[in-house]
């Protein structure tokens, strides 16, 4: 079964919250779509397990960052679609700024190791 | 499992279901095979049931619904294995039973407070004198310490009796108690009717009142309001009745010889009540005064002692106050011995909980397959642990409460049968405090004994298990098992050593030589009709001859004496004197202190005490001829070190009357048979009782106690001398027969209460850790039986069979022994407080209890031995 992980990159712990309301930024998302979005943007590297993904969503979901519900998909499928909630964006802002603040913390943490 | 969780599955299956749609749709869109498409889509997907789990564990309440479901199927599983649940059951409600059962005990006597109102405030009061810290007090000193401190709201003070009652049905005998005025507000305890004693109605010429118990108040007047100022005639003198005492009140908060009736003390017609130096069994009760410690009112009281002593030196020089905190004078003795108990039924426990871990270790290697299809169907680790714990709680739960049946039924019946009177006993109750005691107990036994199996099963590898139906994944466990029952071994030997040590403690006392046989050796109290009270003393001495004929003329009956003062190990009483070669000492402190026995010529012979030199008492010392006394051995080298007592003359303090030595005999042990070299006073007198002044024999006339010797068999007895009693008067009651081996057994109490309960306790333990290691080594040699098989396949012998599987049995148990012995070592010093003649780390003891253990586990381990010592070859390997 460990196989499986490895040419994974491992998500750095909460980053998955991050993706998943970055994602549903761009509009409302079933699941699978938010998988596919997540695993396209980033060109194919990260892939998110579902055993990670779906545990997230109703994390989100109870928090009332995003909220559910069943529709038909463009392809005629019954999905239950998650959006992004009022405290949802705020949320994402909040994640996004630290996001970006770690990504330059360890950027400059990585610079100096190259000198 | 509610509406709202039904609902949110049947959405979690159909989100994870449309995943899958969309995920194979876009497969086929892509040109993929429909067949093909799904089942990529199911791979990509993983594991369905495990994403689920994960899933649920982010819903709120999710806890709750596993438990609901872990506890359903929990119990499907205990009743699927009758024989596992009962034994795991059983083994648990012995131990758990035992545990609730010593605590009730536990928390009525020491755990709850007095059930007096500040009962922190409340100490005993006792005269400190040479001889004893805590002698009593005389009555003109109680009521100077009374009226002249400064540290108490209240002092009080009392002395038990007995009264005769007369005049309401038959004659009986009833407790009494003489109390001053302040004895009940000084524990705060308020009559259920009536009042108390005022002040002065306590003195000497008061009014003849009294105050009755509930219970007397309840059988002589069915509780009526009417009884207050009824009369009762006790000892044949009527007392107004006063006030009702509340039911079961005691000081001492015993159950046995609760008083019926109290008395100022007053009327006590004892002519010696009023003496500063006289000893008669009074002890004081005080109350402290809101923020003032004991060591305050100590200095108090030595300043008011210190007074007294100057102002009246022939009495009082050397004497003092000691104060003991009421609680510890309740429950000092008690309190060493519950808690070291408690520690050993802990141990039971414990044990218990080791072999319920075992069967569920050998039980889980059974269920393995089970546990790894859970586990390939989705369940994590931490669930499988909790659904074990839950099978283990619910095995503890049943446990506890059986147990607390058992101990709510048992606890009563056992402290009615064992040797101890308990105080307090009659509060021992199921309680808030027993029931979560109880269920913690049960929670903390169910996680302890299930945590080790739970943990263990839930390491297997999934491949492992199923691929090999749970046969040779076993390997760990026969290591937890081993560490298992080695512990259990272990404890087992602590309990079983303390047990050995007090058990040994015990022969050891009933082989003491007491200084004199006490085998057919009766002794009771008479109360003497009211008549006597008019009687003159030589009226009253020939009587008491009357009385002594009496008995002595039941065939059967070879020997009879009146005995007052001391009884050996029953009761103590003392006298001081002085030499009469000698100048009278100035104070107290000078004089000699002896036991007195006071009897006549047939105590010797009937009691077996062996003649030293000169003679003892015969029929011809009578009130006419010359006072004579007899010491014992320890008098005579103490006071005539280098010269013969026979000859000599003493003056008796008290009387200030001269007796002659006239013989020396054998020492008695008065101060019970191991106790009694410690204690300072041990010269002993033996004076007649026809000889006493006429003062001390009219206090007689209430009643006397008498001794004999019969070979008659106790009941036969009893009622021989029922019968000669009755026909002596309608009117004389004859009560508290003991025979002198009862006396003993009694005075032996507290160590037969440790000694019982802690044999039952250690017998537990030894059968569980000797079923604990019969369950281990059966389990081993099932385990191995195609091993066995090949190797007698091969030409092992069924010598080397047995040997080997008796060697890996004896390793368990020789390290449980040699552990439980380091760990005795330091245990044991806990109880050496009820040994006798042993030390607490007898190498004796350690190495028979040793031995004993070692072959109860041999024998538990020969049963499986030999059953794999004839494992056919052939039949073991086409098993499986």
């Amino acid at each position: 079964m460990k196989q499986r992980y490895q040419n994974r990159i491992e998500l750095l712990q909460g980053t998955l919250d991050l993706l998943i309301l970055q994602t549903l930024q761009w509009g409302p998302q079933h699941g699978y779509g938010i998988s596919l979005a997540i695993r396209n943007h980033s060109g194919e590297i990260l892939q998110v397990d579902t055993g990670s993904l779906y545990p997230a969503l109703h994390r989100l979901a109870k928090q009332k960052w995003i909220s559910a519900e069943w529709k038909v998909s463009e392809n005629n499928q019954r999905a239950k679609y998650y959006r992004l909630t009022a405290t949802g964006k705020k949320q994402l802002a909040r994640e996004t700024s630290k996001w970006e603040q770690l990504k330059d913390a360890i950027a400059g943490v990585m610079r100096i190791q190259e000198k | 499992m509610g509406f709202w969780h039904k609902k949110k599955e049947t959405d979690l299956e159909e989100e994870v279901r449309s995943h899958l749609r969309l995920s194979a749709q876009e497969r086929t869109e892509r040109g993929q095979e429909a067949g093909a498409a799904a089942q990529a889509a199911r791979r990509e997907f993983g594991n369905v049931e495990l994403v689920k789990e994960t899933a649920r564990d982010s819903w709120s309440g999710r806890w709750l619904m596993d438990f609901v479901e872990d506890l359903r199927y929990g119990v499907r599983m205990l009743r699927k294995n009758p024989g596992f649940t009962s034994i795991a059951i059983l083994t648990l409600t012995l131990g758990i039973g035992a545990n609730s059962a010593l605590f009730s005990v536990v928390n009525a006597v020491l755990l709850n407070p007095l059930p007096y109102p500040h009962s922190e405030q409340l100490v005993m009061v006792h005269e400190s004198k040479p001889n004893f810290e805590t002698g009593s007090i005389s009555f003109p000193n109680f009521l100077d310490w009374q009226k002249e401190n400064r540290s108490f709201t209240a002092m009080g003070a009392s002395r038990p009796f007995g009264f005769s009652l007369t005049g309401m049905g038959e004659a009986e005998q009833v407790n009494a108690r003489f109390i001053s005025s302040d004895f009940f507000a000084v524990l705060e305890v308020n009559p259920i009717l009536g009042r108390t004693f005022t002040k002065g109605e306590d003195l000497v010429g008061g009014a003849p009142i009294a105050m009755i118990s509930a219970g007397l108040w309840r059988r002589k007047f069915s509780a009526s309001p009417e009884a207050i100022g009824k009369s009762l005639t006790l000892g044949g003198k009527s007392y107004m009745i006063v006030g009702i005492v509340p039911a079961n009140f005691d000081l001492y908060l015993r159950a046995a010889n609760q008083a019926d009736v109290y008395v100022p003390m007053g009327q006590w017609a004892n002519p010696i009540l009023m003496r500063r130096d006289a000893g008669l069994g009074i002890h004081g009760t005080a109350r402290l005064k809101p923020g003032v410690t004991i060591e305050q009112a100590r200095a108090d009281m030595a300043r008011i002692t210190d007074g007294l002593a100057s102002a009246y030196p022939n009495e009082d020089k050397g004497i003092g106050a000691s104060l003991i905190p009421l609680r510890k004078s309740v429950l000092g003795d008690v309190q060493p011995i519950l808690l070291m108990l408690l520690a050993a039924v802990g141990f039971v426990l414990l044990i218990a909980c080791v072999n319920v871990a075992n069967l569920l270790l050998a039980r889980s290697t059974a269920r393995t397959r089970e546990f790894a299809i859970r586990a390939a169907l989705g369940a994590g680790r931490q669930r499988i642990v909790r659904q074990l714990l839950t099978e283990s709680v619910l095995l503890s739960l049943g446990g506890g409460v059986l147990g607390l049946l058992l101990a709510q039924f048992g606890t009563r019946a056992a402290l009615r049968i064992l040797p101890v009177d308990l105080p307090r006993s009659s509060s021992i109750e199921l309680d808030t405090k027993v029931l979560l005691f109880t269920l913690g107990v049960s929670l903390l036994a169910g996680i302890l004994f299930g945590l080790v199996p739970a943990v263990k099963t839930s390491h297997l590898g999934l491949h492992t298990a199923l691929k090999e139906s749970g046969r040779n994944s076993s390997g760990s466990h026969n290591r937890a098992q081993g560490v298992l029952v080695v512990l259990e071994m272990a404890m087992a030997l602590v309990l079983l050593v303390g047990a050995g040590l007090t058990i040994r403690s015990l022969t050891l006392l009933w082989n003491v030589d007491p200084g004199f046989r006490p085998d057919n050796v009766m002794t009771f109290n008479l109360a003497f009709p009211p008549t006597m009270n008019d009687k003159s003393p030589d009226a009253i001495r020939s009587i008491l001859r009357d009385v002594d004929r009496q008995f002595a003329s039941i065939p059967g009956v070879d020997g009879v004496s009146q005995t007052w003062g001391a009884i050996p190990i029953g009761s103590e009483d003392d006298q001081q004197f002085w030499l009469e070669d000698q100048p009278k000492p100035a104070d107290p402190s000078g004089m000699g202190w002896t036991l007195d026995y006071i009897v006549e010529q047939d105590y010797l012979k009937l009691m077996g005490i062996p003649l030293r030199r000169g003679r003892f008492l015969t029929d011809q010392d009578n009130e006419q001829s010359t006072h004579v006394a007899v010491v014992d051995e320890v008098f005579a080298h103490k006071y005539f070190p280098n010269s013969d007592p026979i000859g000599k003359r003493v003056v008796m303090t008290t009387s200030g009357d001269k007796l002659e030595i006239v013989g020396v005999v054998g020492h008695v042990n008065q101060w019970g048979l191991g106790s009694d070299e410690a204690q300072p006073l041990r010269a002993q007198m033996y004076m007649h009782c026809l000889q006493m002044p006429d003062a001390f024999v009219s206090t007689t006339t209430s009643g006397t106690t008498i001794i004999l010797h019969s070979q008659l068999p106790q009941a036969a007895l009893l009622s021989a001398l029922r019968s000669t009693n009755q026909r002596m008067s309608a009117e004389q009651v004859l009560f508290g027969e003991q025979s002198m081996n009862e006396i003993i057994a009694l005075s032996l109490g507290s160590q037969r209460f440790v000694m019982m309960l802690l044999g039952a306790f250690a017998a537990l333990a030894l059968v569980l850790a000797s079923v604990g290691i019969y369950g281990v080594i059966s389990y081993l040699v099932g385990q191995r039986t195609r091993e066995i098989g090949v190797r007698i396949a091969l030409g092992a012998q069924q010598r080397d069979v047995l040997r080997l599987i008796l060697g890996q049995g004896m390793k368990m148990t020789l390290l449980g022994v040699g552990m439980g012995l380091a760990a005795s070592l330091a245990l044991t010093r806990l109880m050496s407080a009820v040994l006798y003649g042993v030390s607490a780390t007898d190498p004796l003891t350690f190495i028979a209890v040793g031995l004993l253990l070692s072959t109860v586990a041999f024998a538990a381990c020969f049963v499986p031995a030999r059953r794999a010592m004839r494992v056919d070859p052939m039949v073991a390997l086409r098993y499986e």
